[in-house]
């Protein structure tokens, strides 16, 4: 095999050249995503392009590229056309036909694939308004390449500030580079960067390590799944920069294990970037040597949280350790250890390609950049966007996410997970950065953003993540393991309408005690959605108690359901969807529930369509 | 690959498996058992207490670690395994009517498996596919946008 390892700066420009030019030879490119859009049936669409364009000998002149995320989700399987940058959503193999004719011989979109606002065609993706408020600094290449080939990455400027760094800069210049940018942690807690790899760095030891925690726990985000997926060559190029910016020879990738795609492209990168000689000794002839291994998480959510990572990576129970000392300055194995997240690294290759100065023009004062959400939940376009720091909430739901599904009401968005808390629709118009959502009981979290309309209970959702941390308390520390359960005792009895009054005030108190005496993050916020939809529904909680009635209609226990005699057409779809046999009628006559039988599912509420399913 | 009964527990895969690393410590616990895993489907207890004969890793240790993460199993495995989503976005677009369907189709319940071998059925806290919600994994493949017809639908396709 000839050596294909890359040993100067001047090397990789040649090779970028040379990659650039070979792309020239194609004349359009097919982009498939490969990753989320799999589950429906990407992978045949991808071989029906590849059969078709064969048989038309057109292979040579048109590429198929599998990419990663390309963001709009709801829309999958979504397929990207280069040149003419036409998007086209839920594509099926048997539209891959005309693709063929009307787009890649022609030119022309094919309209009934494409996007559409209100009746107007919007074949070119920059017309979407899922896109238009979007800044995809950090998701540049998701989606745009193909992520098993680092060709593609190289060919996109990936790894060109590594190399710059690594040749021209000292590990503190690197340092001041992202502490003067305002990049702070991605995770959640929005730590300064900079600060703590200085810290990192300052630490006595030998041996220091690097970790990147993929440990992308919090139900509902999925970001860091995308970047691990669609663009793994930027994290490694962002852990290169963060490794010698602190003097770590080695580093740790601690993935998921239900993200299996994200394992194998990690892998892959790490293989490829080995090659090519930009891990391993001597990176492109500095004298810097730095590998990274993966390991995968075996399903504990408190592995999430740093010093439970590290215990982890040791072969322990995950269970966290008292802070300090913190991992900076006794970490993995007892040595310097600097633990950031995925979104994190990715966003260091950007600050030293373009500068401190370009990096804090975007954002807001106290939160530099941009942030990636992911958007899910109530909302009609699902996916994965990238917005500035401050960017309205707002605007994320209706002007992006293309508002709530079957018009009905925004209730509530919840942001960061079991961690975080609901974000009422008086706050729509708050500039969401790191401070300003926790100034109103939230969080920013890691970045999952799900939206809940009229129909959802707010009270379910606390309840709901009660029920996570409880299952994810490690059982270490008293207040996380015995508290959270008392708590969520009383948010189940409020679901069944057998509370009092008095435990809301008790359920206040005892967030208090666990917040406070909590040993790690897991518990000290595990009170954080009970206590935000406190503040802002307690009334909803109110009537769970003292009406006995779910204002939302979703607490099984307190509701029954029933059909409206004016209303009901006797069309028969909700007989048919009921799983449990529950509704009786004969066709175009008045169809009633056995309350007996009734599971409350709701199938027959979604699928009535004259509103005659009542929910009391 | 695997291999369900005491009696046919061949040692040899494990051995291979902890020739593997080089001189295996505690610090390698956790990637070795998942290739264990990997290997039988699940952790028989009688492979656990040969590698730790030869690895010295004390067998209560390996004991802890395998009881602490939801993803290692002391008990036989279906062949497929079930995970169902039970996120955030699942929960509020109807996951709970999903995990009930899979119930009722494989007459199992959460953490059970299949009288036949054939299938686990266990929930995740979430699979991080929001944008398929409700969602489930079969193995490595996923299933979204789930209805209680659809489960039965899925589910029949591995059922032959």
């Amino acid at each position: 095999m000839p050596d294909k390892k890359i040993r100067s700066i001047d090397n990789l420009e040649r090779l970028r050249t040379r990659i650039l030019e070979e792309g020239k030879k194609y004349k359009s490119r097919v982009l498939v995503c490969m990753t989320g859009c799999r589950a429906l049936g990407a992978a045949n669409v991808v071989q029906a392009f590849r059969e078709k364009l064969t048989a038309a000998s057109l292979d040579s002149e048109i590429a198929v590229v599998e990419t990663g995320c390309i963001g709009l989700c709801a829309r999958a399987p979504v397929v990207l056309i280069e040149p003419y940058r036409y998007l086209y959503g839920g594509v099926q193999v048997t539209d891959v036909d005309e693709i063929v004719q009307t787009t890649l011989r022609k030119g022309q979109p094919v309209t009934r694939l494409t996007m559409s606002e209100n009746g107007t065609v919007l074949p070119h993706i920059t017309d979407v308004p899922f896109y238009q408020k979007q800044q995809r600094l950090v998701l540049e290449h998701c989606g745009r390449i193909d992520p098993k080939r680092i060709e593609d990455a190289i060919a996109g400027g990936t790894y060109l500030a590594a190399a710059n760094a690594l040749t021209s800069k000292t590990p503190d210049e690197v340092i001041d580079e992202v502490a003067n940018s305002g990049l702070r942690g991605r995770g959640g807690a929005g730590f300064p960067t900079g600060l703590k790899w200085r810290f990192c760095r300052k630490s006595p030891g030998d041996q220091k390590y690097l970790i990147c925690n993929a440990d992308e726990g919090d139900p509902g985000a999925f970001m860091d799944r995308a970047l691990l997926e669609g663009d793994p060559h930027r994290i490694i190029e962002g852990m290169i920069l963060a490794a010698y910016a602190i003097g770590a020879s080695h580093g740790f990738v601690y993935v998921r294990a239900e993200y299996p795609i994200a394992v194998e492209h990690v892998g892959i990168a790490l293989n490829q970037a080995r090659t090519f000689g930009l891990l391993g000794n001597d990176i492109l002839g500095s004298g810097f040597d730095f590998d990274i291994e993966v390991r995968m998480g075996a399903g504990a959510f408190v592995c999430g949280e740093e010093t439970a990572l590290i215990a982890s990576l040791e072969g322990k129970r995950g269970m966290p350790t008292p802070r300090p000392p913190f991992p900076a300055e006794k970490g993995y194995k007892g040595q310097p250890t600097n633990i950031n997240n995925v979104e994190t690294f990715a966003n260091v290759p950007l600050i030293l390609k373009n500068g401190a100065q370009w990096y804090k023009s975007h954002g807001t004062q106290g939160s530099a950049g941009t942030k990636i959400f992911a958007l899910a939940g109530k909302v009609n376009n699902t996916g994965l966007v990238e917005v500035p720091m401050g960017t309205t909430l707002r605007e994320l739901v209706f002007d992006i996410g293309g508002g709530i599904p079957k018009k009905r009401r925004f209730k509530a968005a919840q942001m960061g997970g079991p961690s975080g808390g609901c974000v009422p629709a008086q706050f729509l118009d708050l500039p969401v950065d790191y401070d300003s959502v926790k100034d109103i009981g939230a969080i920013m979290g890691s970045g999952g953003l799900i939206i809940m309309d009229e129909n959802t209970c707010i009270v379910d959702i606390a309840r709901f993540f009660l029920q996570f941390v409880q299952s994810e308390s490690c059982g270490k520390c008293t207040p996380c393991r015995i508290g959270t359960k008392q708590m969520l005792n009383i948010l189940q009895a409020i679901c069944k309408g057998e509370a009092k009054i008095q435990d809301l005030d008790r359920l206040e108190v005892l967030a208090g005690h666990i917040q406070k005496a909590s040993l790690c993050g897991l518990g000290q916020t595990a009170p954080n959605p009970v206590l935000s939809t406190l503040r802002y529904f307690r009334d909803e909680y109110e009537a769970h108690i003292s009406e006995k009635r779910c204002p939302a209609g979703e607490c099984k226990a307190l509701v029954t359901y029933s059909i409206d005699t004016d209303k009901c057409t006797g069309c028969a779809a909700c007989k048919k969807k009921c799983p449990v046999e529950a509704i009786s009628g004969k066709v175009k006559k008045l169809h009633t529930i056995d309350q007996a039988k009734c599971v409350k599912c709701g199938a027959c509420y979604e699928v009535c369509r004259f509103d005659a399913v009542t929910i009391k | 690959m695997s291999c369900r009964q005491s009696a046919c527990m061949d040692m040899t895969l494990a051995e291979k498996i902890v020739d593997s690393f080089d001189h295996p410590t505690t610090d390698d616990l956790i990637p070795l058992l998942q290739k264990i895993q990997d290997a039988y489907g699940y952790l028989p207890p009688d492979v656990l207490m040969n590698v730790s004969k030869r690895t010295h890793i004390p067998a209560s240790r390996m004991y802890g670690v395998a009881t602490f993460y939801e993803q290692f199993h002391l008990e036989p495995r279906g062949r497929f395994t079930i995970r169902c989503c039970r996120g955030t976005a699942c929960h509020v677009k109807g996951g709970q009517q999903i995990i009930h369907a899979i119930k009722q189709a494989l007459a199992v319940e959460e953490g059970e498996t299949t009288p036949d071998m054939r299938f686990t059925f266990e929930t995740v806290a979430c699979l991080g596919t929001c944008f398929l919600a409700p969602a489930m994994m079969i193995n490595n493949d996923y299933y979204g946008h789930l209805t209680s017809e659809r489960v039965k639908t899925v589910l029949a396709e591995y059922k032959t």
